[in-house]
């Protein structure tokens, strides 16, 4: 039997480091902050991969059949009954393992190359601080033994990220910015809370063992009660589902990513491509025997959310300026496939294939997508500029950045035999088998996908060469390096055997390349690709015809549908007139006005019985006697009516 | 009985030390060795308590009440680390050693009162604690205030025992014994049993301060020295509180009707005049007098529970108020010793000048005021629970109630301390090693028993 005893480090040296930096950091020198940071996740980084490779590959998570769910740790916090309490643990399981070893990755390389990004930045060591309490929350996150856990260390991941993003709390856009990010997803996030607690108040218990057995779990008693024609199961997997689509960014709580990318560069990386945006996938992971056993309709919901919101994201990704909105609206476009993949999967052997899929992929994206970010990031540390209008030309400066940058947009494009070609070949496979008209969707994004990354690349790389303050450069060593280890991860993570890894019923399976499949969106990728050439590579008048001869439709899609719009005109017209006013009036003239009469009450008879506290001794003694008095009188008449 | 023979070993030894000590260190040789001795006698008492009666069953101990002691022992230990500042000026000089020698003795008094299986001895142990306490009242007889603390305290505590032991004589006139085991078998709910039931808790209201029986509370507070109030408003009113719990559920089961009528009037009474009269003060002593009083009778809402629920419930509160009033009374302590300051308008602008202070005055007003995270809250939760498991909603409601009002004037300090603005605020001064000590015990104290739920499930499984 291995020992994973010390897995509890792997969240706890990132808090410790929180506090560490949080308290005593501003005594350190910056460098010696970012140094310390970074050398705690290197730990938690050898602890993850050491995790995964005792699990995976030497035995020690392979049961008699399939992988087990380790708890190397755990105590309890609040017992409320015997099966409901509240615990905090560590579980081992397939996915959590895998987790590890992508947020450990990610963490570790923004943290290197936030070194070199956040160089002379006021506050560098709050910087480092907030970014191991986001490594604690998120690696608690994944670790998490049950529901509860998970929601507590949900909401401490939503609050760093509030911290990040607004982590230039000077500038008026950032703050607003991470506003909007923590009240969206924090209206999600209700939802989910009102889940988890239909869920316990039914079943019981908020354990994941228990709640994710196939034949026992009690989910199963619940199946029968339905509350406004559907069961009570999908209304609680629904709401479940809310708060996974708010972290998540999905179609309609969407709206929140894009503006989050006001936060410095590395943590768009680390937080709004890798890792904090899929924790809605993981969440639905999780919980994926009790989606698909018992809340069939909300698994197809997610399925149709996840789709609409690829497609979606993706049209808005071919018209926007800003290179960090367009990795923005092309991480929604992604998570929306993870989504989808997860909605169409079945549950044993090669079923399962959406399900492996939609992790595969978890992994692949955060790789390459975590590289396009730190890519981007190293274009604007060179430029000063998020606005690809303002770039171009810009291979012969930057030829590392040059190359990585075009290895993750290979990638992303789902080219032969890079990683992304593997997991999006798979959720396409999975996708084909359960409905034509999704598999139909995600060819289409498969493409449009291809031309908005490629318009990128073209538009940045290539194209006209503008004119610059001063020449950029390429930039130093502490942000290549990440960039070439994430190059190196994208290229050959596809290679890893995921089909034995992950599946929804922990045993191994195989599936193949399905060629049928595979054949026609690689040709469409490349399709993509093609069309940004021609258009992109040299300087050229036809794209601004093309905006202008689609009028109507150019400028909607350019104003990302008017989404935003619509959810101001619902919180600022409708919710504050109709709602907000009335209860306002209410509260100060009826509560308001109660308690104040209160408060003048109390003050007056306070005030008027002073005189009693009078300092008399006798006076103490005739209170006293006349209190025995009426305590006798009132023991005698309760005796009398008995 | 190894716990009470410790402190009264410690006694002897401190006697001793008191001959043979040179006048000049003798503060820098009393204070530590008490402060050892004290651990000492929560160290040898409180180890692997068990069961067990003596005396033909006058003496009774067992692991609540052990647990019991072990909280009181606490409360006089915080209470020892404050008191260097007051005890080592020179007026004080001659009776260093009878501070400790007085406070070992009411201990001992508690400790029997809270082993009490007899109503004699019960007694025995309540004159025992109540005659130090009015010496300890008045050790600033210099100060006019405090010798009228002293002499107030005496003569209310007489008469209070006059009505306990009026009220035990009736008991015993119908009973014919005085033994609770043998009280409760022979128990009958004549006039004369339930008027000397409401005697006996008039007696032990009176202790534990309850409305109307409360009077004395505010001038005995504000005239004792700080470290007195403390001791006061903490361990004294521990003892009664547990003892009048215990008498209740064991002896007088069977008149529950009865009692808790009066317990309910109580809590109305004291929760509600307390948190009138804590509205007004200015003097912080006086203040904490009745906040300690409107605390009280929270404290009832516990009693009002049945069975373990609501011993370990008050037991549990006792715990949490021992770290709470004491850290509020402490940082009062200290401010009062270095620049003799007592009133809330000298405490604004605090925070700019002793931020350390001000913040642990701060977490125990919060802790006084029930706010989430800290002990005060859980202690309330539980208090309400007990209450609610009988069905008292009500009263619930109305605790509630004085809660919220209690909240704005536990928040008055804070407001001075944080807000308001001050020219000459009180400049920063340096507290003694034994305060900080203290304070960090009392804050460790306040957030351990509101983190680690341990603490209310070990009560409640001995309980």
């Amino acid at each position: 039997m291995i020992s994973f005893d010390y897995t509890l480090l792997i969240p706890v040296l990132p808090l410790l480091m929180f506090l560490t930096l949080g308290i005593g950091g501003h005594r350190l020198k910056p460098l010696m902050a970012g140094l310390l940071g970074s050398a705690a996740m290197g730990v938690v980084t050898v602890l993850s991969y050491l995790t995964a490779i005792q699990y995976f590959f030497v035995g020690g998570g392979m049961g008699a059949d399939g992988y087990v769910a380790l708890i190397p740790f755990q105590f309890t916090w609040l017992a409320f009954t015997d099966t409901l309490r509240i615990t905090l643990g560590v579980m081992l399981d397939p996915i959590s393992v895998m987790m590890l070893v992508v947020i450990s990755t990610v963490s570790l390389m923004v943290h290197i190359y936030s070194l070199g990004y956040m160089k002379g930045e006021k506050g560098f060591q709050r910087f480092y601080a907030f970014l191991s309490l986001f490594s604690f929350s998120m690696l608690g996150l994944v670790l998490a033994t049950n529901i509860f856990q998970m929601y507590i260390f949900w909401e401490l991941v939503g609050v760093s990220s509030f911290l990040l993003i607004g982590f230039y709390y000077r500038k008026p856009s950032a703050i607003a910015a991470s506003k909007k990010a923590f009240i969206v997803t924090r209206f999600a996030d209700f939802g989910f809370l009102l889940g988890i607690l239909i869920l316990s108040y039914y079943t019981g218990t908020f354990d994941f063992g228990i709640l994710t057995q196939p034949e026992t779990s009690p989910v199963a008693s619940m199946a029968g009660v339905s509350f406004m024609g559907l069961s009570v199961v999908s209304w609680a997997m629904v709401l479940v589902f809310m708060g996974g689509a708010g972290k998540s960014a999905m179609f309609p709580l969407h709206i929140w990513l894009p503006d989050a990318m006001e936060g410095p560069t590395p943590v768009s990386a680390l937080i709004h491509a890798a890792t904090m945006v899929v924790a809605g996938v993981y969440l639905v992971a999780r919980l994926f025997v009790v989606y698909h056993f018992w809340a069939a309709d909300i698994q197809e919901v997610i399925a149709w959310v996840g789709a609409f919101t690829s497609l979606f994201a993706a049209v808005i990704a071919i018209t926007q300026h800003d290179i960090k909105r367009v990795l923005a609206f092309s991480t929604l476009s992604q998570i929306g496939y993870m989504m989808l993949a997860l909605g169409v999967s079945g549950y044993g052997g090669a079923e399962g294939t959406g399900y492996m899929a939609a992790m595969f992929h978890l992994f692949t994206h955060a790789m390459f997508k975590a590289l396009l970010f730190l890519g981007a990031g190293s274009v604007i540390h060179a430029v000063h500029s998020n606005l690809m209008t303002e770039m171009g030309g810009l291979r012969k400066y930057m030829p590392v950045t040059h190359i990585t940058f075009l290895i993750a947009c290979l990638t992303i494009s789902g080219v032969p035999f890079l990683s992304g070609f593997f997991s999006k070949d798979e959720i396409l496979v999975a996708a084909f088998e359960h409905s034509k008209v999704l598999f139909a969707i995600e060819f289409l994004v498969a493409g449009l996908t291809a031309f908005y990354m490629f318009r990128l690349y073209f538009n940045v790389f290539w194209g006209q060469e503008r004119h610059y303050h001063h020449t950029p450069h390429e930039s130093p060593w502490v942000m290549t390096v990440p960039l070439m280890v994430l190059a190196f991860a994208s290229v050959f993570s596809g290679y890893l055997p995921f089909t034995h890894l992950v599946s929804p019923d922990r045993l191994p399976f195989e599936v193949h390349l399905h060629w049928g499949i595979a054949i026609p969106s690689v040709l469409i990728g490349l399709a993509g690709i093609g069309l940004a050439w021609v258009l992109y590579k040299r300087p050229s008048r036809v794209p601004d015809r093309m905006a202008a001869a689609m009028g109507g439709f150019y400028t909607t899609v350019y104003h990302k549908f008017y989404i935003d719009e619509v959810y101001l005109f619902v919180t600022r017209r409708v919710l504050f007139n109709l709602v907000s006013r009335p209860i306002s009036w209410f509260d100060r003239h009826v509560v308001d006005a109660f308690m104040n009469a209160l408060a003048n009450v109390t003050n007056g008879v306070s005030d008027r019985i002073k005189g009693l506290q009078s300092g008399q001794l006798q006076m103490y003694a005739a209170t006293f006697a006349a209190g025995v008095i009426g305590l006798v009188l009132l023991a005698l008449y309760y005796l009398g009516s008995a | 009985m190894r716990h009470e023979l410790m402190l009264a070993v410690s006694v002897v030894v401190l006697l001793v030390v008191e001959i043979f000590s040179s006048a000049k260190h003798k503060t820098n040789v009393v204070l530590p060795l008490s402060i050892a001795l004290m651990g000492l006698s929560m160290l040898v008492g409180g180890m692997y308590p068990e069961a067990g009666t003596l005396f033909g069953g006058i003496y009774r101990t067992d692991a609540l009440r052990t647990a019991v002691k072990l909280v009181l022992d606490a409360g006089a230990l915080l209470v020892f680390f404050q008191v260097y500042g007051w005890i080592r000026r020179p007026e004080n000089s001659d009776k260093v050693s009878e501070f400790f020698i007085l406070v070992f003795s009411t201990l001992i008094g508690m400790h029997y009162m809270v082993s009490a299986g007899d109503f004699m001895m019960m007694y025995l142990g309540l004159e025992l604690a109540s005659i130090p306490l009015s010496a300890l009242a008045a050790f600033d007889r210099y100060k006019r205030v405090s010798a009228e603390a002293g002499i107030k305290y005496i003569l209310s505590s007489a008469m209070s025992t006059a009505f306990l032991l009026f009220g035990l004589s009736f008991i015993y006139i119908t009973a014919g014994t005085l033994h609770f085991d043998a009280l409760q078998a022979a128990f009958r709910p004549d006039v004369l049993t339930i008027l000397g039931l409401v005697f006996f808790m008039a007696g032990m209201a009176f202790k534990i301060s309850l409305v109307p029986f409360h009077l004395w509370t505010a001038d005995v507070y504000e005239g004792a020295p700080v470290a007195v109030t403390a001791y006061f408003s903490v361990v004294s009113k521990g003892a009664a509180v547990f003892v009048l719990t215990w008498v209740l559920y064991h002896v007088f089961g069977a008149a529950v009707e009865q009692w808790r009528i009066i317990l309910v009037t109580l809590a109305v009474m004291t929760m509600t005049v307390g948190n009138l009269f804590a509205l007004r003060q200015q003097n912080m002593k006086r203040f904490l007098a009745f906040s300690s009083i409107a605390q009280a009778g929270f404290i009832l809402l516990g009693m009002l529970g049945q069975g373990a629920l609501g011993m370990a419930s008050v037991v549990f509160y006792l715990l949490v108020y021992v770290f709470t009033n004491i850290a509020a009374f402490s940082v009062v302590a200290a401010i009062s010793n270095a620049t003799g300051k007592e009133n809330i308008d000298d405490y604004r602008g605090l925070y700019a000048t002793n931020p350390r202070l001000t913040l642990v005055l701060m977490v125990a007003l919060f802790s006084l005021a029930g706010i989430p995270p800290v002990a005060g809250f859980f202690g309330k939760l539980f208090l309400f629970n007990a209450a609610a498991s009988q069905g008292y909603y009500w009263l619930i409601f109305v605790a509630v109630v004085n809660a919220t009002i209690s909240l704005y004037y536990y928040l008055r300090p804070v407001r001075a301390m944080f807000i308001d603005k001050n020219e000459h605020p009180i400049a920063f001064f340096k507290s003694d090693a034994y305060m900080r000590m203290g304070l960090l015990l009392c804050m460790a104290g306040i957030f351990a028993t509101g983190f680690i739920s341990w603490f209310f499930e070990y009560l409640f499984a001995v309980s």
